[in-house]
């Protein structure tokens, strides 16, 4: 199976999908394949299906019809354990920095000293070297960001979901962590990241799916969607006329 | 007023010159209260967190009896508890009553309530915090419970320290299964009982004494360990 826009071997297939309430929906993808080695973003207006579809992707919520593929087979325990999410507000267990990493390190059951040596390592990555022993809790929005994503690395995730990880940030945070992720991405983890921000998706993109109110409108290549898209909702919504 | 400040004078003499049988009775008071705390936090604590996060029918009707069951009037426990060891009892071939380990037994049943519950609201809390995450990052529902009771500990000491505080200022139930028979079973709510109907008032108001300060520290560890909980982000609001 291979993607439309980039010819790579499709990693998360989307088949069907639908999740209704009050007998609307709030999600119809018929058909939507991301795959390829540069981050995939997806944009869109408040109330699009961003999120929901992000979680679907990861599995976190289950679709009333339709199912989502990892390699061609339907999504079970054993993707799970080969994905992670960061939220857009960064959950950290109540214990210090370097607990934090070694909580889901311990989960992969990697012996005392190479966790120390992965936390170190994973640490420094994140400009966060000097506070292992910091209350997690007591980390800037940024440097917490910052953990949430290196904690979700510390997983080996063959895919990354980032749901709109920067809204709350300084542009100088918010810098760091587009660092962070391409870093990850050149390494060859997955990047699927849900935005607004269109500077964002011009700095990050390989590239958009493009949703409104729970349909994708359009999915392509980075630089065609950004500079010359081809549903009217995605011209609307980049030339700021489509803000819910 | 003259004799009750004598009586108060006395009284703090017995602590400050370390009467040798009121801190005997003090001892006994702390060992069976500390030891039934801990049984009760050992039981009743995975019990709420489980119930926090466990989603089951008739889940809403066993929080709602955990909850009542905080409320349990110590004497009934204690007569309860006391059908139990006596001699005809179902336990009765074990010959505890009348021991310390009746009135450890009649303080677990008082105190696991208010373990779980108060476990339940403080993990149910902080697990629809952290449901997403965990899930994300491959935590079941039962895997999920030491970690959310870990990092619940902060307000779970708390929890821990109402159950003390319950437990050893306990009289009702303990005087029914310990008897209060003198260097065996006498704890510091039954000796003041004793002693006040005795006319004896400068032991009991000893123990009262310590009894209040009891609470006082109690108290001020809890307010310590809030004040922690906020300055290293461990609360829960």
């Amino acid at each position: 199976m291979r993607d439309a826009v980039t010819g790579a071997q499709g990693i998360l297939e989307v088949n069907n999908l639908r999740i209704e309430r009050d007998g609307k929906a709030l999600l119809d993808v018929p058909h939507l394949c991301l795959g390829g080695p540069g981050p995939t973003l997806i944009l869109g207006p408040n109330g699009a299906g961003k999120s929901l579809l992000l979680r679907c992707l990861h599995g976190l919520i289950h679709p009333d019809r339709g199912r989502v593929c990892q390699n061609g087979a339907a999504l079970n325990a054993g993707h799970k354990t080969r994905q992670a999410m960061v939220f857009q507000s960064p959950v950290l267990l109540r214990r210090s920095v370097a607990a934090n990493l070694d909580f889901v390190l311990k989960r992969r059951s990697l012996p005392h000293a190479e966790r120390k040596q992965r936390i170190e390592a994973l640490l420094d990555e994140g400009g966060l070297g000097g506070k292992a022993r910091q209350p997690a809790r007591s980390l800037s929005g940024g440097e917490a960001q910052r953990l949430a994503i290196l904690r979700a690395l510390a997983l080996g995730p063959e895919t990354l979901f980032l749901d709109e990880p920067t809204s709350a940030l300084d542009p100088s945070a918010t810098q760091m962590i587009e660092r962070m992720i391409l870093r990850a991405s050149e390494r060859g983890v997955r990047i699927v990241m849900v935005t607004h921000d269109i500077g964002q998706a011009r700095r990050l993109a390989s590239d958009i799916v493009m949703m409104q109110a729970g349909r994708v409108v359009e999915h392509g290549k980075a630089m065609q969607v950004l500079e010359a898209p081809e549903s009217n909702e995605s011209r609307r919504y980049l030339d700021g006329g489509l803000v819910t | 007023m003259q004799d009750f400040a004598s009586e108060f004078t006395r009284a703090l003499s017995l602590i400050l010159e370390g009467d040798s049988e009121l801190w005997a009775i003090v001892l006994l008071s702390l060992r069976v209260s500390i030891f039934a705390v801990l049984i009760s936090a050992l039981i009743g604590m995975p019990f709420g967190a489980a119930l926090a996060v466990a989603r089951f029918r008739g889940r809403r009707a066993l929080i709602i009896l955990v909850n009542a069951l905080m409320g349990l009037p110590p004497v009934v426990v204690g007569l309860l508890v006391y059908l139990m060891l006596s001699r005809s009892g179902p336990l009765g071939v074990l010959e505890l009553l009348y021991t310390p380990t009746a009135m450890i037994i009649a303080q677990v049943v008082l105190v696991t309530p208010i373990m779980a519950a108060l476990t339940r609201q403080v993990v149910e809390i902080l697990a629809e915090e952290y449901s997403e995450q965990l899930r994300s990052l491959g935590v079941s529902r039962l895997a999920s419970v030491p970690v959310l009771l870990w990092d619940a500990r902060l307000a779970l000491v708390t929890a821990l320290l109402a159950g003390f505080g319950r437990a050893i200022a306990e009289v009702g139930a303990v005087i029914i299964v310990g008897g209060n028979i003198n260097h065996v079973t006498r704890v510091m709510t039954t000796t003041i009982a004793l002693e006040t109907s005795k006319g004896n008032l400068a032991l009991a108001l000893a123990l009262g004494v310590i009894l209040i300060g009891l609470a006082i520290a109690v108290n001020a560890m809890v307010s310590a360990l809030a004040l922690r909980a906020e300055r290293e982000g461990l609360s829960h609001a």
